[in-house]
């Protein structure tokens, strides 16, 4: 197995505008390795999360070549992608998404039911996640009863529940405070982030930049630069 | 995901308890019109269930139980003449008016059984005896004429006397049957009585009921008997058939029933439809999640029917369980009709299931049509 969990190369996505189409991915090159965090930074508008979209299945690209976990998704039928989404892939959403009318626990253990799981087992193994990430006592708070941060962190044990190899984020901390977003930060790094892992965040918030192991910068529709350590783009 | 399809309709209490309403509103709605219709055309065909003979022989031009062309008596005799009937009896039935002590009048219907067999007779004597119709001027009345003469300061017993078109009649039993269409009480007295209570005319035989001998069905000797000239033959069920068909078709009683009936089906759709249509929405950014995570189409597909469905059911027993209610609560008094056929429960399931269907399929086409990636934005 080669160290790249993720290959995406010269990838090419439009959408409809009109009689004519928009380009959102004009040919985007981005690899990830396993226990790595990569971070895709850059303007309002640029394909981040196009690109990420496309990563994780949701959308398809219409050119380029698309490997994750050596496996070709374009090679795939939309039922295999949903499959192996499913299995292989945890979602960490800017908006959370928790379900209001499920508890906390309830909504973390979502991805195992959908691979399977009995509902029993499936919230014995949420909750112990969730006492993982420090909400042993939220259980079955609903989320109209949560903090924002502590909404990401819900959102963070239902990626991590079905121990997934891939995990997205998109903009994680945009609608958190500073120090809840630097603690969700931290609490993905250290809990999410395994050998055989990997962990793509979206992001344009600066502050967080600090947490990466490397990151892509793009502009138009394009991954214009690569920087191994962060602090290179901070000076850039 | 049905166990959290459940949880996320059952919990957002607002929608879920406005859906439950709505469709048992809907079905209470279409359930108790349509038995109180049914209740209707059963009472119109009261005669016919109250003597229950298996043949009827009226005059051709008849065309539904209560509609009576006398014939001539020698009707009886030509009718026994045919092969086949056992068994064939005059039959005396009248809208005549009774005058009771007090000098009020109530109109009643008047039933003159063969006086030999007394076929036709009320299956439930509450007081009396039926074999004491053949005593002098006695007559046995139904419940309605209890109610009906009480209600006029005459509490009926057994020896009550009042007046029928200006002869005693003495009362020596009382019986329940089925209600007249029209809420005249039945007086139930012997044919040759009937013929002396009754205003004089050329006819005056209004039925004849006539049974088979072993072997010949019904249907059959009905057809029989119809060959006579000016006779037409139907069995009992036909009769009944006859009966509520025209007044299905001659009066606007189905028109009015079928108005709110209608009604029901239209607001069920309406809020239902509506409301499910809004509780899917507003998980639809939910959905698309749950698509995101690997939930495929047949999966979200099936939690949104579950939810249509469920909420339809419970709408459905709700509704169906008040119409009920509402009918054992009237069945205790007689009236307004109430009868509900399972047929009734089913035509309302039927319904039930078009709209939940239709509300189901409503959400159904924002879910197929939701892209995963959505989510993102």
């Amino acid at each position: 197995m080669s160290n790249l969990a993720i290959d995406v190369s010269d990838v090419v996505k439009s959408f409809p505008a009109g009689d004519t189409r928009t380009f959102a991915l004009k040919g985007a090159t981005l690899d990830a390795r396993f226990g790595e965090l990569m971070m895709i930074v850059g303007p309002s508008g640029c394909g981040k999360t196009t690109l990420l979209s496309v990563i994780c299945g949701t959308l398809q690209c219409e050119e380029g070549t698309l490997t994750i976990f050596d496996r070709d998704l374009r090679k795939m039928k939309d039922s295999q992608i949903t499959r192996f989404r499913c299995e292989n892939v945890g979602f960490i959403f800017q908006q959370f998404n928790l379900i209001p009318t499920l508890t906390a626990v309830e909504n973390a253990s979502i991805p195992l039911v959908l691979n399977g799981h009995s509902q029993k087992e499936s919230l014995r193994r949420a909750g112990e996640v969730m006492a993982e990430v420090g909400l042993g006592d939220k259980l079955h708070s609903y989320p109209s009863q949560l903090s924002g941060g502590q909404l990401q962190r819900v959102a963070i044990s239902r990626a991590l529940v079905h121990e997934p190899r891939l995990i997205i984020c998109d903009e994680p901390t945009a609608s958190l405070d500073a120090a809840a977003g630097q603690k969700t930060l931290d609490l993905l790094k250290s809990s999410a982030l395994q050998p055989d892992r990997c962990v793509i965040v979206v992001t344009h918030d600066n502050r967080i930049y600090h947490f990466a192991d490397r990151i892509a910068e793009m502009e138009d529709g394009r991954v214009i630069g690569i920087y191994e350590d962060p602090k290179d783009y901070h000076h850039a | 995901m049905l166990g959290i399809a459940l949880k996320m309709l059952f919990r957002d209490r607002a929608k879920y308890a406005m859906l439950v309403c709505g469709l048992a509103f809907c079905s209470l709605l279409m359930c108790q019109q349509c038995s109180v219709f049914c209740g209707i055309m059963m009472w119109t065909t009261s005669t016919v269930r109250n003597i229950g003979a298996p043949v009827w022989i009226v005059d051709a031009k008849v065309e539904q139980a209560n509609e009576v062309i006398p014939m001539r008596q020698i009707e009886v005799e030509r009718v026994r003449s045919v092969h086949g009937v056992a068994w064939a009896v005059p039959l005396y039935i009248g809208i005549e008016q009774a005058r009771l002590e007090d000098g009020s009048f109530q109109n009643v219907q008047l039933t003159g059984l063969d006086t030999g067999t007394l076929t036709g007779r009320p299956m439930e004597m509450q007081a009396g005896r039926i074999e004491d119709l053949r005593l002098p001027n006695a007559v046995v009345v139904d419940q309605v004429a209890v109610e009906k003469f009480l209600h006029k300061g005459i509490a009926i017993k057994l020896g009550t006397i009042f007046e029928i078109n200006d002869q005693e009649a003495r009362v020596v039993g009382i019986c329940h049957v089925a209600r007249s269409f029209l809420g005249q009480p039945y007086i139930y007295t012997t044919f040759d009585r009937a013929m002396e209570y009754a205003k004089p005319t050329r006819k005056q035989l209004s039925y004849v009921l006539a049974g088979p001998v072993p072997g010949v069905l019904d249907a059959e000797l009905a057809a029989r008997i119809s060959k006579l000239p000016g006779l037409r033959a139907v069995t009992k069920d036909d009769l009944f058939w006859l009966t509520a068909w025209w007044y299905i078709k001659n009066t606007g009683i189905p028109i009015s029933f079928g108005t709110v009936v209608l009604l029901g089906i239209i607001v069920g759709i309406a809020i239902a439809g509506q409301t499910f249509y809004l509780f899917v929405h507003d998980n639809l950014r939910y959905l698309a999640a749950l698509k995101a995570m690997g939930a495929r189409m047949h999966t979200l597909a099936a939690m949104v029917l579950l939810q249509a469905f469920s909420v339809g059911f419970i709408g459905y027993g709700i509704g169906v369980g008040l119409a009920s209610w509402f009918g054992n609560a009237v069945l205790a008094r007689e009236t307004p009709p109430f009868f509900m056929p399972w047929q009734v429960p089913a035509f309302v399931a039927g319904v039930l299931i078009f709209i939940c269907g239709f509300s189901a399929v409503i959400g159904l086409v924002k879910v197929a049509r939701l892209e995963p990636a959505v989510v993102f934005r």
